[in-house]
């Protein structure tokens, strides 16, 4: 297993120090407004943290995986996994350009996400479909040089300011080898924002219904050839599945620091709360709950990272580190009391927001069948 | 233009509340290090002395960052490679092994042996406070020195210093090669001015970021390590620590009635008047 080197731990902390200078200032009035300045994808770019994993030559941070993984690390800290995941829309929208994509539609499709110019979103889920990504109906029709998409799109993370879509689409019948990944450009008439979602977190991330009205997309937004998009969406959901993996640890580390220091601030008869008993112990029990997924998820991104192909982990990580998000932020609004109810502490925020993690990027039930396919049942 | 850094790793001053003192040392297990705060305004400086504000991609002179301590310190030169400094040096030593007139000798003989035009330091480090190295090194180098410095003006052969002292600026007029040490208001947006840059220009206000792919380049730069024995051999340790004990716990505020409780405490108590 190759170690992380010291670039990981370097990256994570100009990602905090990002974090600090220019998210936290402003993290409570980005998330009542329900986002965050559009500049901020701009000002990322410029600090080099937005595109981590990128190659240069796209304009990218030319680093690895495990790179936009501490990237979760270091930013999460800011208290609001939306302002996160908005910036973050990119890791899942851009690898099926990079997997599929000509050097042509590379050059021209990446490197605006990664100056912060464009914003880029990825639509596989449908009203119709979420859990069963194959059963995809949103319809790519050939017509002479060009496409015709018809369907809808929901829940589509930075969907409504996007200016690019990774559209997962139907180009034939066959359930598996008939889908194909497109990209829709703001702007091609037919293409519009049905609505902003409302959601329980995430506030500052922008989430769309969109609609595709007989889009006409030429062929050159095709990626890879017609039928290739299961492949790449499998591969692509590894890296997404992961990367919610380290928004779990990195959540519940976060709240569990927060419920350190103030169980040890706040006094009940006559006393800190940290004195109790029933509190230490339950400090402890989250402490080793983060570590444990924590540990979990660095060393399946490490083997991956190394060049395994780790599904049943990758979806183990996911779901533990999911749970233990949901179990740690429950206490630690319980160690906060009313003020772990009340939007101003960052412990209220996360916990809200840490209720996605076991159902965006697939299910822990769709996670649980993946498991039991790799042990054989 | 060719500028050393010197820079030391301390526990990141938020952990303070970790730093264990035993016996005779303080045990720094499991701490969080980071460059000493001065010590990153000095870089700072020095890579804005060597390009043209407006142009930063292009290097125009060279800045040498040089830290004495163990292996672990690599992170901490190499965070500095990724801000833009271009090549590193560590001199092994451990902690224990150096006080202000060691690290002033073995950087006495890089300076010998790199010939920098400068060297630029922070003031004092945040862990000792000690506030001495950039003095006892100019001193063996017989180096003019500005210390403290809140704003550095490159010049033909030199550079103009101010200093914030009490009631005024002070400017000194230093020629190359001389010893600087920065104070933080170095890393204000109109500091600190290379030849090539023009005065109109503004930095961005404090340090700059470490972007990955600047981290990803950094892993390619020069670093070279040499022992304490090659640059101050036959030093002996002059500072000794027998005890550490941590400051006395405050004691709790009083509410005093009135005026004339309140002097009669400040007299009686607090001794202050
Ligand atoms: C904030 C947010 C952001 C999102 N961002 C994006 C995005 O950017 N792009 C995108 O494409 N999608 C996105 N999604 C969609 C997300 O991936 C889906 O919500 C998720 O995959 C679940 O699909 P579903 O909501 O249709 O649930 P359903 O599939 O309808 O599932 C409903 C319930 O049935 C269970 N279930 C379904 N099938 C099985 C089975 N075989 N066995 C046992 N139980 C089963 C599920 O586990 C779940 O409990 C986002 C969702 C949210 C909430």
């Amino acid at each position: 297993m190759p170690d992380a080197d010291d670039t990981h731990e370097l990256f994570r902390k100009s990602c905090l120090r990002f974090a600090e200078e220019k998210i936290i200032p402003h993290v409570i009035e980005w998330e009542e407004a329900g986002e965050f300045p559009r500049e901020l994808y701009n000002e990322a770019a410029k600090d080099g943290v937005l595109a981590a994993s990128i190659p240069e030559e796209y304009g990218g941070g030319g680093g690895d995986m495990l790179h936009s993984l501490v990237r979760t690390e270091g930013l999460l800290p800011c208290g609001s996994t939306g302002v996160v995941a908005g910036l973050g829309s990119l890791g899942i929208a851009l690898p099926p350009v990079m997997i599929l994509g000509t050097e042509e539609q590379k050059k021209r499709f990446i490197p605006p996400v990664c100056r912060g110019e464009k914003v880029a979103a990825l639509a596989i889920t449908e009203p119709g479909t979420g859990s069963d990504v194959a059963g995809v109906t949103t319809r790519a029709k050939k017509d002479g040089d060009d496409y015709v998409i018809s369907g809808s799109k929901l829940f589509i993370t930075s969907g409504v300011r996007a200016d690019q879509v990774t559209v997962l689409t139907r180009t034939s019948e066959d359930k598996h080898s008939g889908l194909t990944f497109f990209i829709v450009e703001k702007g091609m008439k037919g293409y519009s924002v049905s609505r902003a979602l409302k959601k329980t977190g995430w506030w500052a991330s922008d989430t769309a219904e969109l609609a595709f009205d007989e889009v006409r997309v030429p062929k050159e937004n095709r990626l890879g050839n017609e039928g290739s998009g299961f492949v790449a969406l499998m591969q692509n959901f590894q890296g997404e599945r992961l990367g919610l993996a380290f928004m779990g640890h990195a959540t519940a580390e976060v709240v569990l620091e927060d419920a350190i220091a103030y169980s040890k601030e706040r006094s009940a008869f006559g006393r800190p709360i940290a004195g109790f008993q029933v509190t230490r112990h339950k400090l402890a029990t989250m402490a080793t709950k983060v570590l444990a997924a924590k540990t979990l998820n660095h060393s399946v991104a490490r083997r991956v990272l190394a060049g395994e192909y780790l599904v049943t982990e990758t979806s183990m990580a996911k779901n533990f580190a999911a749970q233990v998000a949901q179990e740690v932020c429950y206490e630690a609004v319980q160690i906060f009391g009313g003020m772990g109810y009340c939007r101003e502490t960052r412990v209220e925020r996360l916990s809200r927001d840490a209720r996605l993690l076991p159902i965006g990027g697939g299910t822990s039930e769709i996670m649980n069948e993946i498991i039991a396919k790799g042990l054989g049942l | 233009m060719k500028i050393l850094v010197p820079l030391k790793r301390v526990a990141d001053p938020d952990n303070a509340n970790k730093v264990k003192p035993t016996a005779d040392k303080v045990d720094t297990s499991g701490l969080e290090w980071k460059i000493n705060p001065f010590d990153e305004y000095a870089l700072e400086s020095a890579l804005r002395l060597t390009e043209d504000g407006k142009a930063p991609k292009k290097r125009l002179g060279e800045v040498i960052v040089v830290t004495v301590g163990p292996k672990e310190t690599e992170t901490t030169l190499r965070s500095a490679l990724a801000t833009g400094a271009d090549r590193a040096i560590r001199v092994d030593a451990e902690d224990d092994a150096l006080d202000g007139r060691m690290v002033a000798k073995a950087l006495q003989s890089i300076v010998e042996a790199e010939k920098p035009d400068i060297v630029l330091m922070g003031k004092q480090a945040v862990d000792g406070d000690t506030n001495q190295v950039g003095q006892i090194l100019a001193e063996r180098l017989d180096y003019p020195m500005a210390t403290f410095a809140a704003t550095i003006q490159e010049e033909d052969g030199g550079v103009l210093v101010s200093r914030e002292v009490d009631g005024g600026v002070c400017w000194l007029r230093l020629k190359n090669p001389c010893v600087v040490t920065v104070d933080l208001r170095i890393v204000a947006p109109e500091s600190v001015y290379s030849l090539k840059t023009d005065k109109s220009f503004k930095h961005n206000d404090g340090v700059r970021f470490a972007a990955l792919p600047a981290i990803m380049k950094a892993k390619k730069k020069p670093l070279d390590v040499k022992t304490l024995g090659d640059v101050a051999a036959g030093t002996e340790l002059t500072a000794k620590y027998s005890k550490f004990e941590p400051p006395p716990q405050r004691a709790a505020g009083v509410k005093v009635a009135d005026v004339a409780e309140l002097v009669q405490k400040l007299a009686t108590e607090a001794k202050v008047i």
